[in-house]
Order: structure tokens, then C-alpha cells, then sequence
């Protein structure tokens, strides 16, 4: 049955939403919200959902696993700040996305995961393909809801979204149960939203932000650790120009990377297991630490009980969890980034502060990011360099977890916010096709490449399938070691190099990707590097796969050891 | 060190499983939960015994104040207040002692809600260490069963 526009449900409801059913209410608030895709897979507890999604204007993207349909959902977030949307039938649909969910919760993505569920009076009767959802995802959502009455889905909908991409953003659940999304409205819709225990605190505290400039001001060696919690708040400008007034060295964290140029002679890159040298040194040295929208985690700190022995430190954070939890502020600012570091610009004092700038810029010099190479076989770190030469460190980077990762923060170079998307917090390996392809579909005219290692692209390359599908001009470099690295990093400098596990044979990955449907192809030779990439990225006719045979023994340095301070790094000097 | 927390919480389903599982995951040590009705239909309270040093106390108010449905969080050091537990408990007491056991519960003004022939069932509020006093001195005879509420407290003095 059709209406008169040819579709079987109508496409915008009339106020109060009366006589629709929950799967066209569902939609409507999805289309209110400003969702323009979903990405997901179906299953008998969201036919009817699906069955409205038919001639819907919003895009379905379908994966070919729950996982990666999350992944997709989470690189569209990051990508662009709008919240991802995921959709996953009962069961096994739903579980599928918890590995997703966790890594969101972790790294503070704006999520809305909706996942079918059975009939609700079989709920709690070990029906076919149940799970409580609500009770599995609680600990790994910022926040999550059983829909019980179709009254509420409108309501639930609404405050859903509210929660996932205010104050810190996070992954919300909403479980459907398939009868709800069939049930018609007969009175009309409240969308007013109850929740009346979350008020995220967004402006700061005048007087703590006085506070702050003023240990700012008085200091001598003061280092800015800026972090995801700028990129979210969208306070690059902000954060630059209080960077600039007070001249203050600046290091990122993994997530924070592209928040400040890193091209920049203040910029000392990224700090932390795997940070520069000279951000590490910068921070145990510091006499005033002032962090923004970060939280001090153990890759970062490093020993705790020696992690900046003389700093002051100021904290500004939306999120007060986060403050003084593993490290104690000095001065604590609670609040939005961006709405601190407005207020915070005229407060701070350009002052002279040479040498301080003078003994940062002597290790910047004497330690830099280093390789060698000139060899027979292509070191990975030389693939990573001359990628950011060959798109001006204009493109938008997604990687899996291990060694490949960290060297694509150490080497790429990124100079704006949401070029790195990336798995921070759960280090979760296969999380790079699937989010290159959702940042692809955010940003269709980017030049979106994942720097991927061989273990992980393993995990999801099945997703390509999808990439094709749509035809996406997404790009995948695979760097090749036959090992999974990162652990054979660790079973090399402290387990004698029994490596245990991490021998990692790999199939055809070229044969694979033609297999998929899209282009391969490989090099091993330093001499035809440059022309591989450039095949790579001027292929436009679809995905297209990249595989470098590099250097297997290849290591990452520097390297803080766990247990150790930062400033007892694992050099690895040029021989 | 203990401490007493009160947090108002909207009246949901799952909102104590949400707040029993933080309490878990993050390795807070808690001595009792209660949570029951209150004057407004849509909420609830929770009475929360903490054990832990002031940095212990300091996290779990703000965990507690992340959840969503938590609408107020109160943290009771330091303030004049009321806190009452309410003990049953079930003293061996043959017909030769009991005697002595009900004179123990007079002195502490508390009642006795059950007799059977060797055992009587003690009914008995008051605060955590008339509580504890009273376990101690009934030790002796024989302690069959033990059931406690936990802490409920108020603050002194009109205030909410």
C-alpha cells in the first residue's frame, strides 16, 4: 500500500506524531537530528524498522559485520563531530557491538547505537536471539534505555541524542523491542526530555580561570598537554592563539594530535610510551603543566610516582571524573575547552621565557623523530613521511593498533583537528577499515587513507566488500611484516624474542583486495615507493589497496618501558 | 575511614544496577547500599557507606554524579545528622538465659519481635555503633542469624 508519494509510510509526521508507528517516529527523530546515514545490519527483530528505512532519504550503509558497522559509524563522528549512528538486530547483532561501544566510551565519540530486540513480554524468557543489551552495555555507554511503550520512543530518541554528543561526548544504546517499532501512536507525542541529573557544566569558573593565567603567567617552564577534549569542543582557534599570546610550548596526546600544527618550532609532537623525546623531557621538567581536555593517561604519565616532579599543575577539563583522579590539580577548571581558552587569551601574558624555548629547541634538535634507512627493504616510517609529503599532510588519516599506529602519529605531521582517527583509549586493532570508510562517507571530496598493519587489517578487511559497493575512493596501506608487531616489539627488548604468538603468515593481500572487487597493489622495493603511493592516491575509480613489504624488525622508539619514568626512555640510536 | 552519601536518583528501572556496577567496576569498597521510596513519587534514595580515604570519597561523589539518573549526590562528613540502621537478629536464648538476653534488649531499648523455644528474634535501630555495641554483648549467647539494612541518615536542623 502506497500513499500518494509513492512510498508505503509517509516521509515527514504530522505534530504529535498520532497514528504513526514507532519505526516512522524512529525516523523522524533520526531525520530531526540531522542523520543523514546509518550504518548497520539487518535481522528478524528490525524488519519492520527496515521495512521504513525502504524509501527513506536516509542513507543505509549495510556492513558485512556488526562491528565494522559501528567502526563506519565511529570514523563518520570523528570525522566530522556529528554523532555516528549504528544499527544491530537482537542477539548476536547487539553483541556484536560492544568491542565498538567500549571503543567509543573510551575515546569519548558521540554514538547513538540502536539495536532491535525481541518482543517485549519474551524479554527475560531466553527467547530466540536475546540479550540484555541494557545490562551488557551499561558499564561501556555513557548512557543506555529499553524502550517499554511506544509513548516513549519519541522522548527517548531525543534525550538520547542530547546525551551522546553534549558535555563529554559518549555512545548511548537504545534497545527497541521489535513490537514497539510496530505499535501505532494514538495520542500524541511528549518529546520533552527528563533527565533531570544530567547538566554538563559548560562555562568555567571566572575565578579559576584567573587562577590558572595567573600560574601560568608566574611560571618559567611552562608546557601546554592538550588533548581529544579540544577537537570535541572545537577549540583549535581558541587553544592556538592562547599557544601563541603566552608563546608556550605544546604536546598532544594520540587523540589531540592536529589540534596544534605540528610543523610548528613549538609543537613538540606527541608525548607519552611512544612520544617524542623531547616532549617527554619537556614534561619532567616543566614547572607548570597546563592540561586541556585530556585525562593523564598511564601511556602518557608514564611512573606515576615520578611523572612531573616540579609542576604545578592546572587542569581544565569538561568532565570533573577526569580531574585529579590520577594526578592531583593544582588548579582544577571544570568546563567547555572552548568557552575556558576564549576567556582564558587576554589573561595570558606574553612574557620572555628563552631558555626554556632554548633548552626545548636543544632537544628537539639533538633527539628528533629518527630511522634508518637507505637499505634493501622499505622501513616503515619512510612509507608514513613521504605519505604526508605526497598529500601536504592534507588528508585524513585512520590506522589500526600496534607499531604502524605509532608511527603514523609520529611521522605524518598533522596540522588540523579530525585528521587522525584512530583507537585511542581500547587500542582496538581492525578498527581502521571500517573507520576510513565511514570518514570517507562524512567526506566524500577528502583523500581518506588508513595506515594499517598486516594483524590488524586482517581483523576487518572484509568490510572492502562495502567500500566497493559504494563505490568509495577510500585508500588502505597495509604495512606488511608478517608479524604483529607491537607484541614482537615487547617479546624482543624484554621476553629474550620468544615470540610467542606473533608470527603472523599472511595471505595474498593484493589477490584479496582484486577479490573484493577493488584495486591492488604492492611494493617492496625503496626504489618504487614513491610511484606506489602515487598510484595509490590517484586512484579514484574506487578502494584501493596498497601492500608494503617492510622491514620486520623494525622497532618503536622512543619507548617508554613500563613501570619507568618518561624520562627513561628506550632511545634506539642510530647504530 | 567510613562515609555516609546520599544520592537521589530517578525512579528507573536498572538505576541500581547501573550504580552497583559502577561501584564494582571501579573498585570502591562499600560497606552498605540501601535505596527506597521517598516524598516524590519519581525518585528515589540511596544511602551509600563508602570506606576510604578523602581522595576515595572525592571520586565516588563525582562517579555517582556522572550517572544519569542521578539527580543530587550529598556527601554527609562533616554534618550534623541523623543515621539509624535497624538489626534482626536471632540469639540462641534457652528458656535459662533468656532472661538476661531480654534485659540486654530493654537497656538498649530495643524489642523483641520473635519467641521460640531456644531462640529469640531481636528487633533493634539505632545508630552504626549502638548496633555494633549490641552484636558485641549478645556475642556470648550465640548469634544464629543476622540481617541488617544499612545506613538511612538525614541531615539535622530543617535542612534537605
Amino acid at each position: 500500500m502506497t500513499n500518494k508519494e509513492g512510498k508505503k509510510y509517509k516521509m515527514k509526521l504530522d505534530q504529535g506524531f498520532v497514528g504513526a508507528c514507532g519505526g516512522e517516529i524512529i525516523q523522524q527523530i533520526l531525520m530531526d537530528h540531522g542523520v543523514e546515514i546509518i550504518f548497520g545490519f539487518p535481522g528478524g527483530a528490525l524488519i519492520p524498522m527496515f521495512d521504513v528505512l525502504y524509501d527513506s532519504s536516509i542513507k543505509l550503509v549495510i556492513s558485512r559485520h556488526e562491528q565494522g558497522a559501528i567502526h563506519m559509524a565511529e570514523g563518520y563522528a570523528r570525522a566530522t563531530g556529528k554523532t555516528g549512528v549504528a544499527m544491530a538486530t537482537s542477539g548476536p547483532g547487539a553483541t556484536n557491538l560492544v568491542t565498538g561501544l567500549a571503543n567509543a566510551y573510551l575515546d569519548s565519540t558521540p554514538i547513538v547505537a540502536i539495536t532491535g530486540q525481541v518482543k517485549s513480554h519474551l524479554i527475560g524468557n531466553d527467547a530466540f536471539q536475546e540479550a540484555d543489551m541494557t545490562g551488557i552495555s551499561r558499564p561501556i555507554t555513557k548512557h543506555n534505555f529499553l524502550v517499554s511503550k511506544v509513548e516513549d520512543l519519541g522522548r527517548i530518541f531525543t534525550e538520547a541524542f542530547h546525551i551522546a554528543s553534549t558535555g563529554r561526548p559518549g555512545p548511548v544504546l537504545i534497545d527497541v523491542p521489535v513490537d514497539i517499532t510496530l505499535n501505532k501512536l494514538e495520542t500524541p507525542a511528549n518529546l520533552t526530555m527528563r533527565i533531570p541529573g544530567y547538566k554538563p557544566s559548560l562555562s568555567g569558573h571566572i575565578r579559576q580561570i584567573q587562577s590558572a593565567a595567573k600560574v601560568i603567567n608566574a611560571s618559567d617552564k611552562p608546557l601546554l598537554y592538550v588533548g581529544g577534549g579540544v577537537m570535541h569542543s572545537e577549540a583549535t582557534d581558541e587553544l592556538r592563539a592562547v599557544q601563541k599570546k603566552g608563546q608556550l610550548p605544546i604536546t598532544t596526546t594520540l587523540m589531540g594530535l592536529g589540534v596544534m600544527d605540528e610543523t610548528d618550532p613549538l609543537s613538540l609532537q606527541m608525548v607519552g610510551m611512544h612520544g617524542t623525546a623531547s616532549a617527554n623531557y619537556a614534561m619532567q621538567e616543566c614547572d607548570c603543566l597546563i592540561a586541556v581536555g585530556a585525562r593523564f593517561d598511564d601511556r602518557v604519565t608514564g611512573k606515576l610516582e615520578t611523572f612531573a616532579p616540579n609542576a604545578t599543575i592546572v587542569h581544565v577539563d569538561i568532565d570533573p571524573t577526569s580531574i585529579s583522579k590520577v594526578v592531583k590539580a593544582d588548579v582544577p577548571v571544570v568546563g567547555d575547552a572552548k568557552d575556558i581558552l576564549a576567556k582564558m587569551v587576554d589573561l595570558i601574558e606574553a612574557r620572555d621565557r628563552t631558555p626554556w624555548l632554548e633548552r626545548i629547541a636543544a632537544w628537539k634538535r639533538e633527539y628528533p623523530l629518527a630511522y634508518q634507512y637507505g637499505g634493501e627493504v622499505i622501513k616503515p616510517q619512510a612509507v608514513i613521511e613521504k605519505l604526508g609529503e605526497l598529500t601536504d599532510h592534507d588528508a585524513v588519516i585512520a590506522t589500526g593498533v600496534g607499531q604502524h599506529q605509532m608511527w603514523a602519529a609520529q611521522f605524518f605531521k598533522f596540522r588540523k583537528p579530525r585528521q587522525i582517527i584512530t583507537s585511542g583509549g581500547l587500542g582496538t586493532m581492525g578498527f581502521g577499515v571500517p573507520a576510513a570508510i565511514g570518514a570517507q562517507f562524512a567526506c566524500p571530496d577528502a583523500t581518506v587513507v588508513d595506515i594499517d598493519g598486516d594483524g590488524s587489517f586482517s581483523m576487518t578487511m572484509v568490510e572492502i566488500i562495502t567500500a566497493v559497493q559504494h563505490g568509495l575512493r577510500v585508500k588502505f596501506i597495509v604495512l606488511d611484516n608478517e608479524y604483529l608487531g607491537m607484541v614482537r616489539q615487547w617479546q624482543e627488548m624484554f621476553f629474550d624474542k620468544r615470540y610467542s604468538g606473533t608470527v603472523h603468515p599472511c595471505p595474498d593481500f593484493v589477490k584479496v583486495a582484486e577479490g573484493f572487487g577493488a584495486k591492488g597493489i604492492r611494493v617492496s622495493d625503496p626504489a618504487k615507493l614513491t610511484d606506489a603511493l602515487k598510484e595509490l592516491l590517484d586512484y579514484n575509480d574506487g578502494p584501493a589497496v596498497l601492500v608494503v613489504a617492510v622491514d620486520p624488525e623494525e622497532n618503536v622508539y622512543p619507548m617508554v618501558p613500563a613501570g619507568k619514568s618518561l624520562h627513561e626512555m628506550e632511545l634506539g640510536r642510530l647504530a | 575511614m567510613k562515609h555516609v552519601i546520599t544520592a537521589l536518583v530517578q525512579n528507573q528501572p536498572g538505576v541500581l544496577a547501573h550504580i552497583s556496577g559502577m561501584f564494582a567496576a571501579r573498585g570502591f569498597n562499600i560497606d552498605s547500599l540501601v535505596v527506597g521510596r521517598t516524598e516524590d513519587a519519581d525518585l528515589s534514595r540511596m544511602t551509600i557507606v563508602v570506606i576510604g580515604d578523602d581522595y576515595v570519597l572525592e571520586q565516588v561523589r563525582k562517579q555517582l554524579g556522572k550517572v544519569i539518573p542521578v539527580v543530587k549526590v550529598r556527601d554527609f562528613t562533616n554534618t550534623e545528622n541523623v543515621q539509624r540502621d535497624l538489626l534482626l537478629i536471632r540469639v540462641h536464648a534457652p528458656a535459662e538465659k533468656r532472661p538476661a538476653v531480654v534485659d540486654l534488649v530493654n537497656l538498649f531499648r530495643g524489642r523483641v519481635a520473635d519467641v521460640a523455644r531456644s531462640s529469640v528474634v531481636i528487633e533493634l535501630t539505632g545508630t552504626e555503633d549502638k548496633i555494633e555495641a549490641f552484636i558485641d554483648l549478645v556475642r556470648p549467647y550465640g548469634i544464629r542469624e543476622l540481617a541488617r539494612t544499612g545506613v538511612i541518615a538525614m541531615l539535622r536542623g530543617g535542612r534537605k
